[in-house]
């Protein structure tokens, strides 16, 4: 039989860094709450967000996840040469083809990694830090970037009751490596399709494109029941992805969840029975909900504001559109 | 075992206190959840989990949006019960 190799890598990975970048522009509720006839007061109570961010008309997700990424990179001091794979999580790629990834690899000086985008909405970054965890320790890939960027702003749209006003712009980016030990537990991924209507864009790009009315296609959901999924169903999710990594409530540094909005961030908070101890991300607060942004931006200013926390054991976890999920224990870089 | 209709409201009226603080005694069938208790989707989406679990029940959700008094929802829950 003719022979045939294959690769092994590193026994184990780890965030190595975190890197972050937020719209340009800070927008107040008192900016969006005209056109969906609310009001500051009802944003807060609502979805606990105060403001948002948002990028001006020549802020892309590209530079967005170039910002990031570039801090990452930095931070975790390698040279880009060095890294093998540049995923983006996104759904703001405003063609197509080709991927966000593959301009960022280029922007990066990356060239020649592999390079491609994730659309997995707001679990798209969880995906991502699964599939790099897996490249590195199969050995397809030693260094990995994995970024989160969106320009949500670009499709909401601003009378939208159901979506709009939560939705921010930022990208957040991680450089996973190999360690000497473990660093990123078993993933607990998966999707329900049932659910696909629960919440995407109001209409596929073909039929916009047939409308004289125009319109371009923008985000929608049916709150109820992504709330619904979100808390309870996700609750389960968490629970398994602690179990298999072997960690109790009780050794957790952090719970990072997606910033969905903080009324589901704080009943999921309570599903879980996680102890006073534990460091709960709320970056929603001023970021606003940045999809697959917003776990790694959310890490990122939680070790910002406790540097303290970094070697910790964080509980991430993802959930959106699809509808899917991904959730993981990592250590904090 | 199955709730009356009056043992299902007094529960429900409990899990309405539980979630918002509203008095139990003004959880009364007339009521429209969002026009006359200012309850949100979102707490209401927890006292329906929190009802399938205490009334052995299940509430679809398209089910919850045509459950907007309280007494539709007594009604649906106490019909609900196997």
């Amino acid at each position: 039989m003719s022979p045939l190799r294959q690769s092994q890598g590193a026994a184990f990975t780890r965030i190595l860094s975190l890197g972050a970048a937020r719209g340009d522009t800070v927008v107040t509720n008192d900016d969006v709450a005209g056109p969906i006839d609310s009001s500051d007061e009802w944003i807060r109570q609502r979805t606990g967000i105060i403001e948002r961010r948002r990028s001006s008309p020549t802020e892309h997700a590209i530079d967005l996840a170039h910002t990031a990424a570039s801090e990452a990179i930095q931070a975790a001091g390698i040279d880009p040469g060095a890294i093998d794979a540049v995923i983006v999580a996104t759904i703001s790629n405003t063609v197509q083809t080709p991927s966000l990834a593959a301009l960022l690899a280029d922007r990066l000086g990356t060239t020649p990694a592999a390079a491609y985008d994730i659309s997995a909405a707001c679990a798209g970054y969880t995906y991502g830090i699964a599939q790099a965890d897996a490249l590195i320790r199969s050995g397809a890939a030693t260094y990995v970037v994995v970024v989160g960027a969106e320009k949500l702003s670009d499709i909401a749209e601003p009378t939208d009751r159901s979506i709009s006003f939560l939705l921010g712009d930022g990208a957040g980016a991680a450089v996973v490596g190999p360690s000497d030990d473990v660093g990123i537990g078993p993933t607990v991924w998966g999707s329900d399709g049932s659910k696909w209507d629960a919440v995407g864009m109001n209409r596929p790009l073909r039929e916009a494109f047939d409308d004289p009315q125009g319109g371009f296609p923008t985000l929608r959901q049916d709150g109820q029941a992504v709330f619904r999924w979100a808390v309870w169903e996700m609750a389960k999710v968490a629970k398994r992805a602690l179990e298999v990594s072997g960690v109790s409530p009780s050794e957790l540094t952090a719970f990072v969840p997606h910033q969905a909005n903080m009324r589901i961030i704080d009943e999921f908070a309570k599903q879980l029975a996680l102890p006073e101890s534990v460091l709960i991300a709320r970056d929603i607060a001023t970021t606003g909900n940045t999809s697959a942004a917003s776990i790694p931006l959310a890490m990122h200013r939680l070790l910002q504001e406790h540097p303290e926390a970094s070697g910790g054991l964080a509980l991430q976890i993802g959930f959106g559109a699809g509808l899917v999920f991904g959730a993981q224990v990592v250590r904090l870089p | 075992m199955a709730h009356t209709t009056e043992q299902v409201l007094a529960g429900l009226a409990e899990l309405v206190t539980d979630e918002t603080g509203i008095a139990a005694d003004q959880v009364t069938v007339e009521k429209s959840f969002t026009e006359d208790l200012d309850i949100d989707s979102i707490s209401m989406m927890t006292i329906v989990v929190n009802a399938e679990e205490k009334f052995d029940v299940k509430i679809p959700d398209d089910e919850v949006k045509n459950l907007t008094t309280v007494g539709e929802a007594v009604a649906f829950i106490t019909k609900a019960q196997a």
